[in-house]
């Protein structure tokens, strides 16, 4: 199962998924999951460096899969995360597409 | 209302200058988020699903025009044109960003407003009859006492870091508005045989994962001991209450292992030794408090209002608001007013900044510029001139703000729920919303009467799911959500907590076995009877054979 690192953002909370390069990008389509355990693994450490340089909060693996538009969690929790408040379309990342 | 002293004024400031400087060591990366947290939960600030939320003290849900003003502009400038108010009466912003706190607090600061203690293993948030002050069923006004707790427990330095968060809330009247039997300490003020007023102290109860109502354990402290023997029980609470297991921290987890009983003589005993001490409320103090809290310049009136008996005649919409949302009112001539915040199909408890705006403009114009917030988050105006409803509700309806919805099943207390909140099992709103437009029907709604649907999105119970009539709580399976449906829970001074009536509901499932619920009340009721007298009479039978009844 493919899996991105999913964290807040220290300064605005704003949540964000990790991309390439180690940046982190607040559209999840922007992600770059880790297919594999291992790289899964190794994505997480580097989330969890980003945690310490004080750049993100609370980081963790997310299980993601391929959408028409792009990569998008599977749990209701992370996919509320990526889009917003379901019950209002016009707040969080989902007003902003 | 309770106006700040310098001593509060500049306390508060220092803090928000204090927290200013700790926001500002974190984002230059000198204090990691283990050695923040703390600092900032002290200051009200949690991190949830979508961004930081900053929850803001309402003392016991009184605010003035300038307060409210205040929070429209921080819902504008700082958040999403939004709040929400809680079932501790204060307000939540879900959208905060950490590097606009230090302006945040000042703004907050400069209309003496803060989060301090909104979170946290302290005393939060005391909270009160909404009506304090103008009930016609009251005996006191509960609010002198209340601030003269918060004063006590700001930052009482014994209190600081109890086993876990502490809630106490206060009624001074008959009929408890205020859920007093669902918080660590209740008290309900009355008159002993002499004729001296005092408190019944109720401890123990309250929601989340066990749930229990409060137990009696002194029939009457004089109002002037009160401080000394709430400060005796928390004596007991901090020495005994339990540090290793955050699920057994709670004061109803001590009272209820040792027993209501043993409890209360330790309490007693530490009673013993600090009453009649520094703690003893001198009657010009009192007094000093109680001129905060005077009455308005209210005019003599007479009761009937022939103006209004006209309005009502005339206009059937505005007599149904009145049927519903009017409170009787000490003086005569003036009536309390429900403002619902819950409309029909919207989340139960937000409010928009245009909003707050407007209804500062109306409570300058008809209430003497102050409002309060209720625990099923709900707005009062509390001093309306009879004579001035109609004019009032005409600028109402326009806002959104007129839905005669109060005390019906509509006006659902809802949590946030897996919508914001990083805890939740499942979602509230979106559920809220629903059961509301499946009961939209006014005339329906009217003919089923009071009902209170309390829904939370996980067990820790912020939406008072045991003590709802109907009681809703979302878990979590298999990642699809889940609703447990519970009956017979009330939150008056005839507590009870709600009993599982079966499994669980999908989203679907549980408007559905609502509905079902309520026909079956409809069915089988007696002449007048309400539904939490109907469900004590029959019990959960007739309820569950229907609600779980196969399709034909
Ligand atoms: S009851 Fe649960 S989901 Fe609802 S606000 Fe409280 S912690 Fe969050």
């Amino acid at each position: 199962m493919p899996q991105v690192v999913i964290a807040n953002r220290l300064r605005d909370g704003i949540v964000v998924f990790l991309g390439a390069d180690r940046r982190w990008m607040e559209r999840v389509q922007d992600c770059a999951p880790a297919i594999s355990p291992e790289d899964a693994e190794k994505i997480l450490d580097l989330g969890l460096q980003a945690e310490r340089d004080q750049e993100v909060v609370g980081p963790i693996l997310a299980d993601v899969e391929q959408r028409d538009d792009g990569w998008f969690p599977i749990k209701r929790r992370e996919a509320i995360r990526a889009a917003g408040p379901t019950h209002r379309a016009d707040l969080g990342k989902q007003a902003e597409d | 209302m309770y106006r700040y002293d310098e001593y509060d004024r500049e306390f508060v400031e220092q803090r928000a200058k204090q927290f200013a400087r700790q926001v500002e060591r974190r984002l230059a990366g000198e204090l990691s988020e283990e050695q923040f947290l703390p600092l900032r939960l002290m200051n009200g600030l949690y991190l949830q699903l979508h961004a930081y939320m900053l929850r803001i003290n309402v003392p016991y849900g009184c605010l003035n025009t300038t307060q409210l003003r205040k929070l429209a502009h921080i819902a504008r400038v700082y958040d999403k044109g939004y709040g929400h108010w809680t079932t501790r009466q204060n307000m939540q912003f879900n959208w905060i960003k950490l590097d606009d706190m230090p302006e945040i607090l000042l703004e907050l600061a400069s209309v003496e407003m803060h989060g301090i203690q909104s979170s946290g293993n302290c005393i939060r948030n005391i909270t009160a009859d909404e009506y304090a002050g103008v009930a016609a069923d009251e005996l006191e006004d509960p609010r002198v006492y209340c601030e003269l707790l918060r004063q006590w427990s700001s930052l009482h330095p014994e209190f600081s870091f109890l086993p876990r968060k502490f809630k106490i809330a206060i009624t001074g009247a008959r009929h408890d508005r205020a859920a007093v039997l669902a918080h660590d300490i209740g008290l309900r003020l009355h008159e002993n045989d002499s004729g001296e007023s005092g408190f019944e102290v109720f401890v123990g109860g309250g929601l989340g994962r066990t749930p229990f109502v409060g137990k009696s354990i002194r029939d009457f402290v004089a109002t002037r001991d009160i401080l000394a023997y709430c400060e005796a029980v928390l004596r007991v609470y901090n020495q005994l209450g339990r540090r290793d297991n955050k699920f057994k921290a709670r004061i109803k987890i001590l009272v209820h292992e040792m027993g209501a009983a043993a409890f209360a003589e330790l309490v007693e005993k530490e009673y013993e030794f600090i009453k009649d001490g520094a703690l003893e409320l001198a009657k010009e103090e009192v007094e000093r408090i109680r001129m905060h809290f005077a009455p308005p310049a209210y005019e003599s009136l007479p009761d009937v209002s022939p103006a209004l008996e006209s309005q009502k005649a005339e206009d059937t919409a505005f007599a149904t608001w009145c049927k519903n949302q009017l409170a009787a009112h000490k003086q005569p001539g003036y009536a309390i007013v429900n403002i619902s915040c819950t409309p029909i199909g919207k989340p139960p408890g937000d409010i928009a900044c245009d909003q707050m705006e407007a209804l500062a403009d109306l409570a300058d114009e008809f209430n003497f510029g102050e409002l309060r917030v209720t625990h099923n988050q709900n707005l009062v105006f509390t001093d309306i001139r009879k004579q001035d409803l109609h004019a009032l509700w005409q600028k109402l309806v326009p806002l959104g703000l007129s839905t005669p919805n109060h005390g019906l099943i509509t006006d659902t207390i809802c949590c946030p729920g897996l919508d914001y909140c990083a805890l939740a099992n499942a979602r509230s709103i979106p559920l809220a919303e629903k059961i509301s437009e499946r009961f939209a029907d006014q005339e329906r709604q009217e003919e089923i009467g009071e009902i209170y649907l309390n829904l939370s999105g996980c067990i820790n119970a912020c939406g008072h799911h045991h003590v709802g009539h109907i009681g809703i709580v979302g878990v979590d399976k298999k990642n699809s959500e889940l609703y447990q449906l519970m009956l017979g829970g009330s939150a008056d001074e005839n507590a009870s907590l709600g009993k599982i009536l079966g499994p669980g509901f999908d989203e679907d499932g549980i408007v559905n076995a609502v509905e079902k619920v309520v026909d079956t009340y409809l069915e089988i009721r007696e002449e007048g009877e309400k539904f939490i007298d109907t469900y004590r009479r029959v019990g959960p039978g007739p309820f569950k054979e229907n609600v779980y009844r196969a399709p034909a």
